[in-house]
C-alpha cells in the first residue's frame, strides 16, 4: 500500500477566538500569540493512514504545500509514524484557492508516482472549504469518497464508512482513490519518543514549481478562480444577562425566572 | 458570458419530498433571479421522483429539470456528477445553488472542477453586485472567526448554502411552472463506487435539527452519566440533547448530535449550552438560535459573548436546581 496524505500548516484554529486578528489590507488572518499547528483534520487523515499501514503494511508519504513551513509542525506526521515527507515550499504555491492548490498537489502526486490511496482532511480549518480532496480526484481522474469515518482495504478496494446526516453509508471504491477523513475516525495518536527520534533523521524532500513541471501561472494566487474581495470579522454584541445569586439554587432560580420573563420556553 | 443566464437550484429530496434545504435554496435563488431579472429553475435528480417537481414550483421555480433513473436512487458522486454536468451544459445557468449537506459537500466541488469553474462552500449570504452583476458569495472562514466575500469570473458561478441561513419562499400551490425531463444517459459502469449499505443511527425522540429547544453539553460534562441530567431537562422542555465535539469524540454521545461547523447546524428557539466554551466552530452550528443560555464555571468563556442569559457556576450544582425550578414553573 502506498498512501499519500495531504496536510498543511495552519494558524491554530483552537486558540481562543479573542486572539484572532485580521490584516484587512492583505486579506490575511493570524492567531496572536499562538504558534501555527498541523491542520487538525489533516491530522485525522494521518491517523487514518497509519491505521491502514498497521493493518496492511506499506508506505505513508506526507505531502504539504506552503511557505515558511515550520519543520516541527510539518514533521509531526513523521513523528506519528509516517515514512516520508514531501514539501511544495515556495512563495509561488501560496495564497491559492482549492483549484490551484489541488493542481499543484496532483502534479506532486504524479511525480511521487506510485499511489493506491490519497488521503486528505474533510476540510481545512482555515478555509473550511473541503474541496482539495475532490479537486485532486478530478485532476487525476480517480474516484473520490468524502467524509470517511472508517477505511478498510481488501482486494484492491477500499471499504469506507461515509458519514451522513443520519448515520453512515458503507461505500466500496476501487483503488487508486482519494478519500477525505472526518474526526469520527478516532483521535490522532500522539508522537512517541521513538517516533520523534526517527522523524529527526528524515529530511523532507523540497520541490519548487519547476520540479513538478507546473507553470507558476497555474498555482497559488496566480492560479485562483475564486477571487477574495473582502475578509472581515462578524460582530457579536455580547450583552449577556448573568443571573445573580449566592447559592447554586438562587442562581438557578433566577435564571429560570429570566427565561420565563423572556418567554424563552 | 452572456450565454449563461438564470439561477438553478439543485434540490435535495428524501423519498418524494423536497428537503427544507432545497426550499431555502429556492428562496435564495428567487431573490437573486429577481435582482437579475432572470429565471429561477430547479434541478431534481433521483428515482421515481415525479411527485417532486410540483413542490419545487410551489417554492418558486418557474422551470424544473427532472432526471429520473433507477441508477440515481441513492446519491453516488460518479452518477450525480455526470448527470449534473449534462444538465448544466444544457441549461447554462449563471448561478448554481446547492445545500451544504453530506451530498452538497461531495457533489459541488467535483462538479465545479469538472465544469472548469469554482464553487464557494457554505455560504451564509448571497447578493448580486449592482455594477458587475456578478454573485457576491459570503462564507465563514477560520472556523467562523471571520467571513470572506468571494467572486469568480468563471461560469457558472457555484455555491453551497449553509442550512437555515437563507429564508425559503412561502409556498404557493397556485404558482405555475414547466417540467422538463432530461434522460440520465448513465451506464452502470460509469459509477465506480458501490454503496453496500446505508446505516441510520438516529436517536430516539425529537431530532436536534427539528427541536425547538436544544440542551447541549460540552467537554465539561465529563461523561455519559452527566448527559442523563441534560436529557431530563430536555425532556421537560420537549426538546432534544445536543453536544459539542468532544463528547461525541469520546463516545459519550452519538456523532449524529454534534452541533457545529462539522456537525449539525441548528437554529432552535432556545439553546442551552452547558459546560461548552463557545469555540467559533461550535458556535457556527448554533449562533442562529433565538435565545442562547449558557451555564459555565468560567466567566471569561467565549460562550457568554453569544448568550442572552447565563449563569457562572458549576453545572453539577446549578443544573439540578435549574431543572427542578423549571419543573415547578411548568407545573403551576
Ligand atoms: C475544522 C474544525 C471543525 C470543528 N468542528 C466542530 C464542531 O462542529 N462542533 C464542535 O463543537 N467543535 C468543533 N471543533 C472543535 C472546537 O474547536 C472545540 O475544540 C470544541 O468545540 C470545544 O468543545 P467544548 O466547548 O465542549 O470544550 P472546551 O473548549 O474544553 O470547553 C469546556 C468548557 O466547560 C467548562 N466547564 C468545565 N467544567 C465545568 C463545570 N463543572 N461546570 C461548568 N462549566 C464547566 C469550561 O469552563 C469550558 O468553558 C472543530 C475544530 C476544528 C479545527
Amino acid at each position: 500500500m502506498n498512501i499519500i496524505v495531504c496536510v498543511k500548516q495552519v494558524i491554530d484554529p483552537e486558540a481562543p477566538p479573542s486572539s484572532f486578528k485580521i490584516d484587512a489590507a492583505n486579506n490575511k488572518a493570524e492567531m496572536k500569540g499562538a504558534p501555527p499547528v498541523l491542520d487538525p483534520y489533516g491530522e485525522y487523515a494521518v491517523e487514518a493512514s497509519l491505521k491502514i499501514k498497521e493493518a496492511k503494511g506499506g508506505k505513508v508519504t506526507v505531502l504539504s504545500l506552503g511557505s515558511g513551513l515550520m519543520r516541527e509542525v510539518v514533521k509531526k506526521p513523521l513523528a506519528m509514524g509516517a515514512d516520508a515527507l514531501v514539501l511544495l515550499e515556495d512563495e509561488a504555491f501560496t495564497a491559492g484557492d482549492s483549484w490551484s492548490t489541488a493542481g499543484a498537489l496532483a502534479a506532486a502526486v504524479k511525480k511521487i508516482g506510485q499511489y493506491d490511496l490519497i488521503l486528505c482532511g474533510r476540510e481545512a480549518s482555515d478555509t473550511n472549504a473541503g474541496q482539495t480532496g475532490p479537486a485532486i480526484a478530478e485532476v487525476l481522474g480517480v474516484p473520490c469518497v468524502t467524509l470517511a469515518r472508517k477505511i478498510e482495504i481488501a482486494d484492491g478496494k477500499a471499504k469506507i464508512e461515509r458519514v451522513t446526516s443520519g448515520g453512515y453509508d458503507i461505500v466500496e471504491v476501487p483503488l487508486p482513490a482519494v478519500v477525505t477523513v472526518s474526526n469520527e475516525i478516532g483521535e490522532p495518536r500522539y508522537p512517541t519518543i521513538k517516533g520523534i527520534m526517527a522523524a529527526k533523521k528524515i529530511e523532507p524532500v523540497v520541490w519548487k514549481p519547476a520540479d513538478i513541471g507546473i507553470d507558476t501561472s497555474k498555482i497559488g494566487a496566480a492560479g485562483r478562480r475564486l477571487k477574495i474581495s473582502r475578509l472581515f470579522q462578524p460582530i457579536h454584541e455580547g450583552k449577556c444577562e448573568l443571573a445573580a445569586g449566592e447559592t447554586p439554587e438562587e442562581l438557578a432560580a433566577n435564571l429560570a425566572l429570566k427565561l420565563r420573563e423572556a418567554k424563552a420556553f | 458570458m452572456a450565454d449563461y443566464r438564470g439561477i438553478a437550484v439543485f434540490c435535495e429530496i428524501k423519498g418524494d419530498k423536497l428537503l427544507p434545504i432545497a426550499a431555502e435554496g429556492l428562496g435564495a435563488g428567487r431573490r437573486l433571479a429577481d435582482a437579475l431579472g432572470q429565471d429561477l429553475s430547479a434541478i431534481v435528480v433521483g428515482s421515481n421522483i415525479a411527485g417532486v417537481a410540483p413542490q419545487a414550483i410551489m417554492y418558486g421555480a418557474s422551470k424544473v429539470y427532472a432526471v429520473d433513473d433507477p441508477l440515481l436512487k441513492y446519491y453516488q458522486a460518479d452518477a450525480y456528477v455526470n448527470v449534473m454536468e449534462k444538465v448544466v451544459k444544457q441549461i447554462m445557468p449563471a448561478v448554481i445553488i446547492m445545500g451544504q449537506t453530506d451530498i452538497g459537500r461531495d457533489l459541488a466541488p467535483r462538479l465545479a472542477f469538472r465544469l472548469g469553474t469554482a464553487v464557494t462552500m457554505d455560504c451564509v449570504d448571497l447578493a448580486i453586485d449592482p455594477e458587475s452583476k456578478r454573485l457576491l458569495q459570503t462564507k465563514p472562514v477560520y472556523g467562523g472567526n471571520a467571513h470572506a466575500v468571494f467572486t469568480t469570473d468563471t461560469n457558472p458561478q457555484m455555491v453551497t448554502i449553509r442550512t437555515k441561513a437563507m429564508v425559503a419562499t412561502v409556498p404557493d400551490s397556485l404558482r405555475k411552472g414547466e417540467v422538463v425531463n432530461i434522460p440520465a444517459g448513465l451506464q452502470a459502469a460509469d459509477i465506480r463506487t458501490k454503496v453496500i449499505n446505508r446505516v441510520l443511527e438516529e436517536v430516539a425522540g425529537i431530532k436536534i435539527e427539528d427541536a425547538q429547544v436544544v440542551v447541549s453539553g460540552g467537554r465539561g460534562i465529563g461523561g455519559t452519566e452527566g448527559f442523563k441530567q441534560l436529557e431530563e431537562l430536555a425532556k421537560l422542555l420537549k426538546g432534544a440533547v445536543g453536544a459539542s465535539r468532544p463528547p461525541c469524540d469520546n463516545g459519550w454521545m452519538p456523532d449524529t448530535v454534534q452541533v457545529g461547523l462539522t456537525g449539525k447546524i441548528i437554529a432552535p428557539e432556545l439553546y442551552i449550552a452547558i459546560a461548552i466554551s463557545g469555540s467559533s466552530q461550535h458556535m457556527s452550528g448554533c449562533s442562529g438560535s433565538k435565545t442562547i443560555v449558557a451555564i459555565n464555571k468560567d466567566k471569561e468563556a467565549n460562550i457568554f459573548r453569544y448568550a442572552r442569559f447565563g449563569v457562572v457556576g458549576d453545572w453539577k450544582k446549578v443544573l439540578p436546581a435549574f431543572t427542578a425550578k423549571i419543573k415547578e414553573m411548568l407545573a403551576s
